[in-house]
């Protein structure tokens, strides 16, 4: 996605994201502002239109033994044990006792992690087959999309999501829209698990990211159009525009859930804006240059938010210093370099530069072939760091797909590591994860076996592929 | 008999490919001809061609010796499709990219040897990434022949050409369908009507009208399609579909001299014996296994082991990835390839044969395995030594000679690398480290 998908989409007359003005229909519309009888902060709307109705499969009490644990927050433990029960991890140690109805998996020569975690997916809204009706990325019609939400061109059967489980051990990843715009609107984060809606794969609690873009894409997509922004010049004034008068709604709107009066107009944009400035929603940032990071990070805290992670990050090895100091993330390729201006200076110790410098850095796909094989991206990152000198343990790697992203993702109370209460999301392989001949054997979510790569009963098939000409061959 | 240690970070030595013979001993050696790797083994190249390599070799007297205990001595890697030399920031940066032209009037006859850059950045990267060789592809844009594709070293020297014209590319897939006007049917009419103008101007070239301004085909471009349909130039077909694929087999029944090559073939594995019977060779996309368009849908991992099973002489390439510049990745694909014979259900390569597909197996596609890709007596000496296993990603490449000239252990990358290992300034700004 990060070379097609944009540019192509038709130009809108309209200049501006569409706004709505409904109006909440409550007693105290019209009434005075009273101090303290709004009705109450963040209560003025839904900020969960579209709730989760995802659900647990069901699983058994399973323990795994005799194998090799990374705990995805740097803990291992080599003949260890892990249990799982009611979908929650119950228990990892050196020994771990098994209930009696527990089914026991022996792990030698395996090992034991914490689902993959992708913080950057387009799976589902551009999914496979890659036509324009399936496009659903980049709103590019407009440099602001605040509005848009990427759950709403999220199609559940992309065959992507069972590549993404079966080859990558992945169990959680957020969806983004695409970098054509400066704002591109909200992002979802997902439990990798087939449904028939949307909804129903939707993670339980996560908060919502925004998607922001710097560089040349944007610049690139609108100055085609003749149309601000056309320079980088252009990228930061359209943004700061949009801050600024996302400050005024939030302050609006702050005053009337706190005190009442009449209710400020809704605008479906400026709601997510807000949700930023509130705390509430993570600003994900595609960002190459170590130069506009720098500028991005000034930006955010003239308006009073932060940036959660730059996305992409090719540069980020040459200001990891900074990224540490304003607690900014940096979710990087391994080796991609090259394909654009922007990533002319990519290098493959990216990721262990930061890590050396105390910077929060991890891994990410951006690319529905690469997040089929995260642990393969880990383990080059991890050896460009050694040529260079940067000792880094395995286990402290694996971090950069488990604890790393889920901690950017606002979810690593729930998932990210194989700590006892999380949700029971691990993989276990047929090797060593780091090792290019190993793959997943078998991946839980949530406790639920839902890959196991010794029953052809438990790979999922999406709806696209069933009947296919050779498909049923074709795993 | 001389003795050198073996560098790693070795300062670049120009030393010209002459009577000097050099021995790397004691490595675990593997040729690239499919294989497996043998330890303890010895590889002699002398001239900048492979004198002897693998077990019971012994360093001739006077030869430079390398020792490489503990490493791996392979043959270079040959990526099979490729725009290096082609473009310095890849798609993003236009004004660099000699990979396609969207306003010529010329198709066929594009020639991309003399636009090749040795000193472009990417190559550099990807010399030190353990890449010896490469196929260079124009891109079709305007016309469904993309022109003329090289076979290049990645030597640090001013030249890189070691075939040029090397293959004609052409595309008879979606992509064909969208650049010859919206369908299949327009594409196959295009490309009979191109070979049959080629065949015009064979008969009389005087009379051929290939300079008009309505010109269909040029005079160069009916040269260029005759060197197809006369054998001489290998044609590079890229189709995904099985039945793309069959209407391509079916081609030399009007066109018998045609020598097909067929790129991507992502459905391959369900006509494998039939492009086995037509000896048709593939340089596959290595693990395409999504249905990325309605001509990929069957796409699988197992696709390259069933082809190499049922006999085809399979090559594996990055073509339907995202992964441009890097074409070291290959060999992470190759690793793959292994891995997934353990994988229930799955149809995978042994390691020698995964290797082969990025070294012998491009060559022997173009018809150049008595040239490059693996270290057997006459080939070019491209010789990587690894730190390891070249399919495992631990693994890096330490030294490379390219045509028995040693290359620098040096890149672009390296250098922002070393620049960047302490991320804030000293004394002066970084632009003086």
């Amino acid at each position: 996605m990060l070379r097609s998908g944009v540019g192509t989409a038709v130009a809108a007359a309209l200049m501006l994201a569409a706004c709505s003005n409904a109006r909440p229909q409550s007693a105290s519309a019209e009434a005075p502002a009273t101090k303290g009888k709004g009705p109450g902060r963040n209560k003025g709307y839904s900020h969960d239109p579209f709730p989760s109705t995802y659900k647990p499969y069901p699983g058994v009490p399973t323990l795994v033994r005799n194998v090799t644990i990374y705990d995805g927050e740097g803990g291992r433990i080599d003949n260890g044990a892990a249990l799982f029960a009611d979908g929650k991890v119950v228990a990892v140690g050196q020994t771990v006792d098994a209930p009696a109805n527990a089914t026991v998996i022996d792990g030698a020569g395996k090992w034991l992690t914490p689902g993959v975690i992708d913080i950057h997916s387009h799976l589902g809204n551009g999914p496979s087959p890659q036509v324009d009706a399936h496009d659903d990325v980049n709103e590019a019609t407009a440099p602001v999309t605040a509005d848009v939400w990427a759950e709403h061109g999220v199609w559940p059967q992309d065959p992507g999501f069972g590549r993404a489980l079966a080859n990558g051990g992945v169990t959680t990843l957020q969806i983004l829209p695409g970098s054509a715009n400066l704002f591109g609107g909200r992002t979802v984060v997902l439990k990798n698990v087939y449904a028939r809606t949307m909804q129903a794969m939707k993670f339980p609690g996560a908060p919502y990211g925004l998607k922001m873009a710097c560089g040349e894409n944007p610049k690139r997509v609108y100055g085609g159009k003749g149309r601000k922004p056309s320079t980088r010049m252009g990228n930061v004034a359209a943004d700061r525009d949009y801050w600024a008068k996302a400050v005024a709604y939030k302050r609006k709107w702050d005053k009337y859930e706190d005190d009442g009066g009449a209710a400020p107009d809704r605008d479906i944009g400026y709601d997510t804006a807000r949700g930023v400035l509130a705390g509430e929603i993570l600003v994900q940032n595609h960002c190459y240059r170590a130069d506009e990071m720098a500028i991005v990070m000034d930006m955010a805290k003239e308006f009073g938010y932060r940036v959660t992670a730059f996305h992409h990050a090719v540069e980020a090895y040459k200001i990891a210093d900074l990224l540490k100091a304003n607690n900014t993330c940096a979710a990087v390729w391994a080796d991609w370099y090259g394909f654009k201006m922007e990533s002319y200076d990519g290098i493959g110790e990216n990721l262990a530069l930061l890590q050396k410098e105390g910077a929060c850095g991890f891994i990410h796909s951006d690319d529905e072939n690469g997040i089929q094989r995260l642990n393969q991206e880990v383990a080059k990152a991890l050896a460009a760091g050694r040529r260079a000198g940067i000792q880094i343990s395995d286990e402290q790697a694996w971090r950069w797909l488990a604890i790393g992203p889920a901690t950017a993702l606002g979810i690593a109370d729930k998932t990210g590591s194989l700590k006892p209460g999380k949700m029971a999301d691990a993989v276990l392989w047929n090797g060593n994860p780091l090792s290019v001949y190993t793959r997943p054997e078998k991946v839980w979510v949530d406790g639920a076996l839902l890959y196991d790569a010794n029953d052809p009963r438990r790979r999922p098939m999406s709806d696209f592929e069933l009947g296919q000409p050779g498909r049923e061959n074709a795993r | 008999m001389k003795r050198a240690l073996l560098l790693l970070a070795a300062a670049f030595v120009a030393a010209p490919a002459t009577a000097q013979t050099v021995a790397i001993v004691n490595g675990t050696v593997a040729l690239g001809d499919g294989s497996d790797p043998v330890p303890n083994g010895t590889v002699v190249f002398r001239d900048g061609r492979i004198v002897a390599a693998g077990a019971g070799v012994s360093a001739p007297t006077g030869a430079t010796v390398v020792d490489a205990r503990g490493k791996w001595v392979v043959a270079g890697t040959v990526a099979a499709f490729t725009d290096l030399g082609l473009v310095d920031g890849g798609y993003g940066v236009p004004e660099s990219n000699d990979a396609s032209a969207a306003s010529t009037p010329f198709g066929a006859s594009l020639d991309v040897a003399p636009a090749i850059n040795p000193a472009s950045v990417p190559i550099g990267n990807e010399r030190l990434g353990g890449v010896t060789r490469a196929f260079v592809a124009p891109r079709p844009d305007d016309s469904i022949f993309g022109g003329q594709g090289a076979v290049i070293d990645l030597g640090n020297d001013p030249d890189p050409i070691t075939r040029a014209r090397a293959f004609q590319f052409v595309e008879l897939g979606e992509r064909g369908a969208v650049i010859s006007g919206g369908s299949r049917p327009a594409t196959y009419a295009a490309l009979r009507d191109a070979f049959a103008q080629a065949q015009d101007y064979r008969r009389n070239p005087s009379g051929f009208d290939g300079r008009g301004r309505d010109a269909l085909l040029k005079r160069a471009d009916a040269q260029a399609l005759l060197d197809v349909l006369d054998g001489r130039t290998p044609l590079l077909v890229h189709a995904e579909r099985a039945s793309d694929i069959r209407a391509v087999l079916a081609l030399p029944r009007e066109y018998p001299k045609l020598r097909l090559v067929l790129l991507g073939a992502s459905e391959g594995w369900m006509v494998a014996d039939e492009i086995a019977r037509a000896r048709v060779p593939v340089i596959a996309s290595a693990l395409a296994d999504l249905p990325a368009s309605f001509e990929q849908v069957a796409a699988t991992e197992s696709n390259v082991g069933r082809l190499t099973r049922a006999g085809v002489v399979t090559a594996i390439s990055t073509v339907g990835l995202n992964t441009a510049p890097g074409e070291h990745v290959v060999h992470q694909y190759a690793g793959n390839l292994v891995a997934i014979a353990k994988v229930p259900g799955k149809t995978g390569l042994t390691w020698g044969e995964a290797f082969a597909a990025i070294t012998s197996r491009p060559a022997q596609a173009m018809g150049m395995d008595a040239e490059i890709g693996s270290l057997r007596p006459g080939r070019r000496a491209d010789v990587v030594i690894w730190s390891g296993d070249p399919l495992e990603l631990s693994s890096s490449p330490e030294a490379v000679w390219i045509d028995g000239r040693q290359q620098p252990q040096t890149s672009r990358q390296r250098r922002l690398r070393d620049r960047y290992l302490t991320p804030t300034e000293g004394a002066l700004p970084k632009a003086y480290d």
